[in-house]
């Protein structure tokens, strides 16, 4: 059973990759041979037998960790994500690499070194990212669950843009060891699936406290299934009428108004809620994200792991050589940026004053728990926009992310959830926020509206 | 306030990067359109507030704490250099330094 499973899916991605992108390796031989093992030692896991997909960005030994860089291109990490070993022990087989932007810097997927993944529901347009190949390869129906990464919407933007579910969870809930680091007060490990029920499930396995990343919080990790009762009735769901307003195309705004209309038929309380602060998220976002990431990325210096320049006879002229021809544009601008704002005379400028309001962000997100249990927002401003568009606007590509970075800067989960398609035929995704540690909530809610207007749709480019 | 091609020059040089011809001209321009835009965080009086210091919940930072002083394993010395670009006798080798 699960060997025939496993062979559909590396199946599958080896024939679409041509046409989508999403793979960087495919592992056919290793996990057929995890397969036929699981068959045989009759593993029993949550997950035996089911194929999944990881980000390029997550360690598994014995396959490649490139992150979408030419740094990395040729890397190979001797252990194991704690999330993998979480996942292999319930029995889910490793089937590949999913392209992704490089470092996770992006949204769209166009900064990968090895080409842009392409959106299986119309392939000129993005996939989103930074997660893109991961996202492809659930909607493609290839996988039917990936891992990805979201530091500023990774996850939940390119699950929107492809027209499944992406969670990302509360900061501390899942362990980030074996997660290459981008900007580590934001980073969470995410999940991508089809039915609600997949992220419950995969939730459920690899979240809790890890000894190896002491950002994990020493909190219960429950049964996410059990809360998929259908039932919302009394459930307080906050709508922030000022976030639906510039910027967003008409039809994201309908669809997600529909939404919310369905959840008042099915008894759900809707409260107005106000998050003042939201417009400065971006602001606050590009100056932490880049500060981190100038500190993380230094460690790619050539000297450990990964590329190294050739003809650099002195050391700092290798590492620069070797950091210049390594990595890509967009990768360097964040450096160069992140940079910029640590320098001296500008620390207090930029970075302790977006710190200060990031703590603002927070409250607000604090205050406005209090009178609802979730906040309903759209995921991404608009659906896939083409690839090319906004390649050369680094800036109109950072504000892709307006509604999904207030979540990493708080701490707070977020879910994408798929709500339709637009008149071209693209995905539309709402996204649900909650607080703390309210993953369950979170899913709850979106099993009810999956089961009341379940998101049947596939794309033209699919598996089956 | 626009950042000109030394001042990028200069931040090149604190993250060890050497950028092309092209990079140098194009960076400038756009390094200050996105520092022009998040200088609208100045419209915010914030002198009372504390800065959030990583992105921990009142759970997390609770329990953010490193593990038990006990001896684990390790990869070991050649697991280790497996992936070195220029490994030698046990150790990392790195191009002259003066």
């Amino acid at each position: 059973m699960s060997r025939q499973t496993v062979e559909f899916s590396v199946t599958a991605a080896e024939r679409l990759n041509e046409t989508l992108n999403a793979f960087l390796q495919i592992d056919r031989e290793g996990a057929l041979r995890r397969a036929d093992e699981i068959e045989q030692n009759r593993n029993h896991g949550p997950l035996a037998g089911i194929p999944i997909a990881v980000k390029d960005n997550i360690c598994v030994k014995g396959l490649q960790a490139s992150c979408g860089s030419k740094i990395l291109g040729d890397y190979h990490p001797p252990y194991n994500a704690t999330v993998i070993d979480r996942l292999t022990k319930a029995g889910a087989i490793v089937i590949g690499k999913t392209n992704c932007d490089e470092f996770a810097m992006g949204s769209s997927n166009e900064n990968s070194a090895f080409g842009p993944v392409r959106n299986p529901w119309d392939t000129t347009r993005v996939s989103g990212g930074s997660s893109g190949g991961s996202a492809t390869a659930v909607a493609a129906g290839i996988v039917p669950v990936a891992l990805g990464s979201d530091t500023g919407g990774s996850v939940r933007q390119p699950a929107s843009l492809c027209g499944v579910l992406g969670l990302k969870p509360t900061y501390g809930r899942n362990s980030r060891y074996g997660l290459v680091a981008f900007a580590s007060s934001l980073d969470q490990i995410g999940i991508f699936a089809r039915k609600v029920e997949d992220v419950a499930r995969v939730l459920g396995v690899i979240a809790g406290r890890d000894p190896q990343d002491t950002t994990t919080a020493d909190v219960p990790v429950p049964d996410y299934t059990a809360s998929l009762t259908g039932d919302v009735k009394g459930a307080r769901i906050g709508f922030p009428r000022t976030l639906f307003g510039k910027g967003l195309n008409n039809e994201v705004k309908t669809s997600v108004e529909n939404v919310v209309d369905v959840y008042r038929e099915l008894g759900a309380e809707i409260v107005d809620v106000e998050l003042p602060n939201a417009g400065y998220a971006i602001a606050v976002y590009y100056i932490i994200a880049t500060a981190e990431a100038s500190s993380n990325l230094a460690r790619f210096d050539g000297v450990r792991y990964g590329f190294r320049a050739e003809d650099a006879p002195e050391l700092r002229q290798m590492y620069r050589k070797t950091r210049e021809e390594g990595f890509g544009p967009e990768v360097k601008r964040r450096i160069m940026l992140g940079t910029y704002v640590l320098s001296a005379g500008y620390y207090d400028a930029y970075y302790r004053k977006a710190q200060q309001v990031r703590t603002l962000i927070k409250n607000d997100f604090l205050k406005a728990f209090k009178s609802c249990d979730a906040i309903i927002t759209p995921t991404s401003p608009t659906p896939a926009f083409a690839i090319g568009e906004k390649v050369d606007d680094p800036l109109a590509m950072y504000l892709n992310d307006i509604y999904t970075v207030t979540a990493n800067l708080a701490g707070v989960p977020g879910l994408s959830v798929p709500c339709g398609l637009s008149s071209e035929r693209l995905p539309i995704g709402f996204q649900l926020l909650g607080p703390y540690w309210s993953e369950d909530q979170l899913l709850k809610i979106a099993h009810a509206y999956e089961q009341e207007r379940p998101f049947t749709e596939r794309p033209p480019i699919s598996a089956s | 306030m626009p950042i000109s091609q030394s001042d990028i020059e200069k931040v090149a040089q604190l993250a060890h990067l050497e950028l092309g011809e092209q990079e140098l001209k194009t960076f400038g321009p756009q390094i200050t359109e996105i520092v022009n835009y998040v200088e609208q965080l100045n419209e915010l009086d914030t002198a009372n507030v504390e800065p959030a210091i990583g992105g921990l919940t009142p759970e997390g930072a609770k329990t953010n704490s490193s593990r038990e002083d006990e001896i684990a394993g390790s990869l070991g010395q050649k697991v280790a250099l497996a992936e070195a670009p220029d490994p030698a006798s046990g150790h990392f080798r790195v191009p002259k330094v003066l």
